[in-house]
């Protein structure tokens, strides 16, 4: 079981939050800073598996991790899920990302939290892993995407015109996450099918 | 109106969306949460809007917020609100709120039971899909409970993308509904073969979390996935499967042997590492399981080892982490093959990864021996120096520590090291871990008295230089172990060399700036250091010297007397009266050593930490009982502050009953516990014996640092480095000895061929320096035996503990019916339902499942056009649902046969002793093929008792095998040819035309008439209630009620409460909490012209004579201008009919019943009965729930079992419209009444 979604950037500003678990929102906050605590500090070229969450179930539980530019994905997961596994969803998860905002960078996790929920709801269902092939993964969200828009139909239109209006003025320059620039090394997984 | 929406829209777009509320709060990086308060006040302004696309916007910045920490759940019934929406887009921002913050304390997620039921029926898939995603975080167990047969029907759905969704989200079902487990189970099953790689994985990966907690329920499955591991390509499910494997073969090791070739070859031809892994992972449990038995595995685990030391050599240091964890595994079982890569797992310790490090380190733990012991902690004392930060350092220590103790000092030979190691240790700077260290040193003291001597001395050592530990300020954690010290050197102070020395050291002033509980010991030792130093000099007839102790006594212990501890003060005040006392009596010359000696005299043995819990109680002492009678429940309610009070959640409503009365009570528990706590005279369980001294406040010590940057080296005290070459020294001197020996022994016994002992440098020679006595912990006299595990008694799991290969009972359907209000209704299907109690159905059961149906039709609340649909609906679900049906009665015809897990049992025998492909027999186990059902297993169980253990060879063809059994079969056939009654046995279906009864229902006759169970209860002008009565077969003590309510007003009926008066034998059973007279609420309301089944469950204490109850049912009568109180009287009348459960009987057990004699007659004749013989039986069978044994002609034999076992037997005759009636009963009275119930069922027609 995977107990627990997280993203958050360089600086602890959590980005994205599943929890399949009831906690208050101080516990998950709580939970979020010390999980950061313990990432951050680790270097670049050490093993992306750590134990001693505390605060999420305790010892049987492992984070798994990946640090992608600015941005940590974080999976806090159970003695039941295979460790290279969980390593390896993450990838598909940060690529299918990648294709849902086409090159995606940290503004897009910012300002489309909600979308990050509906990409992550096609994979992981109440913590346990629904899909792990990419291309059915964003067929889904596509075919739900196109959905929304027919629904919102003309009704839709000036409200999108207004938002791609505000969008001109955004001060920051996007920043990329760099998907496939950085190469990461996954142990000769070859992704699942 | 296209305009009307487009100028709505317009007024809208001026709303801060999400991106505006982010933008927002990056531009008020200075006053965020001011900023996010104003924006709060917007979205709670936005959500007292009408218009839904702005409700649902705003519930989407919440959605934000809260994962900035705030609490939104103020807005829990508008995040229902939008969920409810009929416009995806909406509904999925509100099923993603709902999932990030509704919770089972969430009291609106009552409401969205019907909304979530319509969703998930929804044509559109992506509905169903968000819905099921939703649930899936927030699924209570009222939710599960009334909606897992509607999941459960979304199992079969046409598309993959919802069955896959359904399958995932029956685990969360079954957490919080483990009811539905048994039901559900063999559609789960029957998804691991889906077409569709989505739904067979989501299937595999649920069955592999049920597994995981309870494999042993899941053994029966093993066949089907070795199938599926062998056969499948995706390396998630072979992971996942791989993984279950790992957990099912420590409970059957004939299939780690079936499993180890497919798995070494995976291993040898997969390119992906993960897969490897695991498979590497299960081989080792395979081994570990195996361990005992087979001894030609080392090639398996060289190759695991193998595999592993790449990995741990690998650059990839996710590799090498793991690498690690796997070996660590092995280690368990063979640390002889581990144990030759220590080199690679020592240079493991200096990798710059801290997980790492830690890893290497559980690995050294099972890696010494007696021989490696004190090089791998010198290592480890190496990387304690080098060692930055606290906690890895800490890490260490506690490692060491682990690793010199275990197993009761094993691999210890010289102890005189092990205590300069530990006295090495203590000059740690700020470590937290002094109690452990001063816990070794005690233990060792006490338990090897050899090493006392030596250990007094390195204390008294330690005593001496005490500012060295606590250094600069006394709040260090090191210091604890100055109470070690203090404590050895007054408990075996006859080994002090100068006990002067040490008392004037413990009485020093800095003493005081320690912390209480370790002055306390120094007071109390120095006292036991004084009778020491006494008696020393009283043998010398120096009285002196012993006056000047007393003195220095009396001048130092004032100082302890001011302590602000009690304990301290206590004991100092004490013993200085004591000393003056005792200086008086040495003014007088009188000789008081011996007395003073006294007070400290014999031997204080180790307690073991057990100890205190295997103390047996003692025969008629009830723990639990009250001492005195318990204040009643008002009065402590009362007494109570009222704090706890206003922290009380208010009561929501009457169906929470039961939970909220667990919180209460758990609440009381609470309350208790911390009024012990309090209690100064309540004992409580103490931790451990070693921990004993431990007083509370240790761990809270702030840890502050040393600054000591020269590495301490304390005048008189032995490094350990010198230890380990003394000891290197006499281990070669011992090794010259013994081959000297053996050079001896070699020459008497050259010639006969004999071995050379292996390997120059076994175990078993090291000797231990000096001869270790170590006293094993004492345990209390007759302790109990048993290793009590500590298992989490709210673990959700062990609820899912439930023996899947039973047969389903009728009672465990999933409820269908019961909390679903039916508001809508066209009058046509109204009809429909008034009817059923006439209707034609055999069973019970069926007309549950034709009600199901109704429901079904129900939901359909639709006019004509969507008829169509319904009739297609119907067809569609036909074979869906007669399947249960099917499989009950397949397996009920397995329950005559032989207990069932037998029967799988034997299946699974049957798979692992022989050929790898699953055979047939296997397919049994699937429900689909009912016929096949009703053969094979029977035969398989037969021959069970004839070959007690599949003690076979592995390499016994399968085909021999069934071989076997078929002529088994035939035998038992013949055996039956002989008996003197000679028909078909009804599980021979095999053999040809079946016309005998099954399962009391009787086939291939004319049709029988409509028959009911269902009796009137009582009828006013408003309600309408029939009742039928069912025992229970899992409790002997239980009968079910099922009333179905009928509204036969044009008002809405609500607020029904349904209660009975209780007579001593039968009881209503009523939630934990509710008082005995209190009524239970029925758990629906009826608008006008439904109606609604109901169950209640009663207990009784006897079931001889049947008995009436008096009961009421209240209700509010609510037309649209008034609302009124009514009540029915009604008497419940229990048969004893009731009582009997329709038990199937084989022929040979009903004659070997008769003639056991244990049973008592009587006879019965009905006159002018003319109906057709099978229509008797029918009527007997239905009415009274009897079965047919056997059938010839116009005579049958029946059988019939009471919910308390007892046998009722029927031999029922007919000729010329008159029955008879034999009956046989082991319980005359029982069978008096049913006879009398007969007769009334039989003068009614």
């Amino acid at each position: 079981m995977i107990k627990a979604i997280l993203i958050f950037n360089n600086h602890g500003k959590p980005r994205l939050s599943k929890f399949y678990e009831h906690y208050t929102e101080d516990t998950e906050q709580q939970i979020i800073r010390e999980t950061f605590h313990l990432v951050s500090k680790r270097d670049e070229n050490v093993c992306n598996f750590l134990e001693g969450g505390l605060l999420i179930g305790g010892s049987e539980n492992k984070l798994i991790y990946r640090h992608y530019a600015t941005l940590y994905f974080v999976f806090c997961v159970d003695s039941s899920e295979s460790e290279l596994g969980i390593l390896d969803l993450i990838q598909v998860f940060v690529e299918t990302l990648d294709k849902c905002f086409e090159n995606v960078c940290e503004l897009d996790l910012i300002f489309h939290m909600d979308k990050v929920h509906n990409i992550l709801a096609e994979m992981v269902m109440g913590g346990m892993v629904l899909e792990t092939n990419m291309s059915e993964i964003i067929t889904q969200v596509e075919a739900q995407t196109k959905m929304e828009k027919s629904e919102a139909g003309i009704a839709g239109a000036p409200a999108r015109a207004v938002s791609a209006v505000k969008n001109m003025n955004l001060p920051e320059m996007p920043k990329n996450i760099n998907i496939g620039d950085i190469s990461i090394k996954v142990p000769n997984l070859p992704s699942f099918k | 109106m296209a305009l009307k929406i487009v100028k709505g829209s317009i007024d809208r777009m001026f709303d801060k969306n999400l991106q505006d509320l982010v933008r927002g709060i990056r531009n008020h990086k200075e006053d965020e949460a001011k900023y996010i308060s104003t924006c709060i006040d917007e979205i709670k302004q936005e959500l007292k809007q009408d218009n839904i696309a702005v409700k649902a916007n705003a519930v989407c910045k919440l959605t934000y917020l809260q994962m900035l920490g705030y609490d939104v759940s103020w807005a829990a019934f508008n995040i229902v609100e939008v969920m409810s929406s009929s416009k995806f887009t909406y509904k999925r921002i509100g099923y993603l709120a709902a999932s990030q913050c509704f919770h089972e304390g969430t009291d609106v997620i009552m409401l969205t039971t019907n909304q979530i039921r319509k969703d998930l029926s929804s044509p559109n898939q992506y509905d169903t899909g968000v819905a099921l995603t939703g649930l899936s975080c927030f699924v209570t167990p009222d939710l599960a409970r009334d909606l897992a047969n509607d999941i459960m029907t979304l199992m079969s759905h046409t598309k993959p993308y919802i069955r896959k969704k359904a399958v995932l989200i029956m685990y969360k079902v079954f957490l919080k509904y483990p009811e539905s487990l048994r039901p559900a189970f063999p559609r789960l099953k029957e998804k691991l073969e889906d077409p569709d790689p989505g739904v067979q994985s989501a299937a595999v990966n649920v069955i592999c979390e049920l597994a995981r907690r309870n494999p042993k329920n899941y053994l029966s499955l093993a066949p089907l996935f070795f199938k599926l591991m062998t056969s499948s390509t995706n390396n998630w499910v072979l992971i996942k499967i791989i993984k279950l494997f790992g957990a099912l073969t420590p409970l059957e090791p004939r299939l780690g042997k079936k499993l180890i070739e497919p798995l070494t070859n995976l291993i040898h031809s997969t390119s992906a590492m993960s897969l490897l892994y695991e498979c590497v992972n299960t081989v080792i449990a395979v081994l570990i399981s195996l361990s005992s038995g087979m001894p030609n595995h080392s090639a398996s685990i060289q190759l695991c080892v193998q595999k592993l030391r790449i990995l741990i050599e690998d650059s990839d240091q996710n590799l090498k982490y793991l690498g690690l964890l796997a070996m660590s595994k092995i280690l368990k079982t063979h640390p002889k093959s581990v144990q030759s890569h220590k080199d690679l797992i020592l240079q493991c310790l200096d990798d710059k990864d801290e997980s790492i490090r830690l890893r290497a380190l559980d690995l050294l733990y099972g890696m010494v021996s007696k021989k490696n012991l004190m090089e791998i902690v010198k290592k480890l004392m190496l990387h304690v120096d080098k060692a930055e930060g606290t906690t890895y350092r800490d890490e260490l220590l506690t490692k060491i520590i682990d690793i010199c103790s275990q197993s009761n000092y094993q691999y210890i030979t010289n102890f005189e090291w092990y205590i300069s190691i530990l006295v090495e240790l203590t000059r740690l700077e700020g470590t937290r871990h002094g109690h452990l260290i001063a816990s070794q040193m005690l233990d060792v003291a006490i338990r090897v008295k050899a090493i006392r001597g030596f250990a007094v001395a390195q204390m008294a050592t330690l005593l001496d230089n005490a500012h060295l530990l606590t250094g600069n300020t006394q709040r260090n954690g090191i210091c604890e172990v100055l109470y070690a010290a203090a404590w050895i050197c007054g408990e075996f102070s006859e080994h002090l060399e100068d006990p002067m020395q040490t008392l004037e050291a413990m009485l020093r002033p800095k003493v005081a700036t320690l912390p209480g509980h370790i002055q306390a010991v120094y007071v109390q030792n120095a006292a036991k250091l004084f009778a020491t130093v006494l008696q020393k000099h009283e043998g010398e007839t120096d009285s002196q010297a012993a006056q000047e102790t007393s003195q220095l006594l009396i001048e130092r212990l004032p100082l302890f007397v001011q302590s602000a501890n009690l304990e301290v003060q206590e004991r100092a005040s004490c013993i200085l009266q004591l000393v003056k006392y005792i200086q008086k009596l040495q003014q007088k010359n009188v000789e008081v050593a011996e007395e003073v000696t006294a007070l400290f005299a014999g031997e204080l043995n180790p307690v073991a930490p057990k100890a205190q819990k295997k103390v047996p109680i003692p025969e008629g002492l009830d723990l639990d009982a009250w001492i005195n009678e318990p204040p009643s429940e008002s009065e402590s309610e009362d007494e109570k502050p009222k704090a706890v009070f206003a922290k009380e959640e208010p009561k929501h409503s009457r169906s929470r009953h039961t939970e909220v009365d667990e919180k209460e009570l758990a609440r009381r528990r609470e309350v208790r516990k911390q009024e012990q706590a309090n209690n100064p005279f309540y004992i409580k369980a103490s931790p451990s014996s070693q921990k004993v001294y431990d007083a509370p406040g240790v761990e809270h010590i702030p840890v502050v640092q040393i600054d000591l940057s020269v590495p301490l080296k304390v005048p008189g005290m032995p490094m350990s480095d010198q230890y380990v070459k003394l000891e290197e020294e006499r281990r070669q001197k011992e090794k010259a000895e013994k081959k000297k020996k053996e050079k001896k022994k070699k020459r008497e016994k050259r010639g006969k061929g004999r071995k050379a002992d292996s390997g120059p440098e076994s175990e078993e020679d090291i000797t231990p320096a000096h001869h270790v006595d170590i006293v094993t912990e004492e345990m209390p006299e007759n302790a109990l035996p048993s290793d009590d595990d500590d298992k989490d008694p709210n673990d959700p799991h062990k609820a899912l503990d439930i023996d899947l290969d039973k047969p389903l009972a009728d009672s465990e359907k999933l409820p269908v019916r019961t909390h679903r209000p039916e508001v809508l209704k066209s009058p046509a299907e109204d009809r429909d339902n008034e009817s059923i109690p006439q209707e034609s159905k055999k069973k019970s059961s069926k007309e549950k499942k034709e009600k199901k149906k109704d429901k079904e039709k129900d939901r359909k609340r639709s006019k004509e056009e969507k008829k169509k649909k319904k009739k297609h609906k119907e067809v569609e679900e036909e074979p869906m649902e007669s399947q249960p049906e099917e499989a009950i009665q397949s397996e009920d015809s397995k329950e005559m046969a032989a207990p069932p897990t037998s029967a799988e049992a034997s299946d699974l025998d049957f798979w692992l002793s022989s050929a790898p492909v699953p055979p047939t027999a296997q397919e049994v186990t699937a429900p689909s093929s009912a016929a096949a059902v009703d053969t094979s297993p029977v035969a398989a169980a037969e021959s069970e008792p004839d070959e007690p253990k599949d003690t076979e060879p592995e390499d016994t063809k399968s085909s021999k095998h069934k071989k076997k059994k078929q002529k088994k079969e035939k035998e038992e056939k013949e055996k039956k040819k002989k008996k003197r009654h000679h028909h078909h046995h009804h599980h021979h279906s095999d053999g040809g035309g079946e016309d005998s009864v099954q399962n009391g229902t009787v086939e291939d006759e004319e049709p029988l008439p409509p028959m009911s169970n269902y009796s009137l209860l009582a009828e006013n002008s408003y309600i309408k209630m029939v009742y039928d009565i069912q025992g229970n077969h899992q409790d002997e003590s239980k009968v079910v009620v099922s009333v179905i309510f009928e509204n036969k007003s044009d008002s809405f009926l609500k607020s029904m409460e349904f209660n009975v008066l209780d007579s001593l034998n039968s009881k209503l059973q009523r939630p934990e909490g509710a008082g005995p007279h209190d009524g239970l609420t029925v758990p629906f309301q009826l608008p006008p012209g439904v109606s609604n089944e109901a169950r209640f469950v009663f207990s009784v204490q006897s079931i001889v004579m049947p008995q009436k109850l008096k009961g009421t049912l209240t209700f509010i009568v609510k037309s649209e201008e008034s609302s009124t109180h009514e009540k029915l009287d009604f008497k419940l009348h229990f048969t004893c009919t009731s009582y009997l459960i329709t038990t199937p009987c084989y022929s040979d057990a009903y004659a070997k019943l008769l003639e056991s004699g244990d049973l008592k007659g009587s006879s019965l004749r009905l006159e002018g009965v003319n109906m057709p013989f099978h229509h008797l039986l029918a009527r007997i069978c239905f009415h009274h729930h009897f079965s047919v044994v056997e059938r010839i002609d116009s005579c049958a034999s029946m059988y019939s079992r009471s919910i308390q076992g007892h046998h009722v037997c029927l031999l029922v005759k007919t000729s010329d419209q008159t029955v008879s009636i034999d009956a046989k009963c082991d319980e005359p009275s029982l069978l008096g009444n049913v006879l009398d119930e007969i007769k009334q069922t039989f003068s009614k027609c």
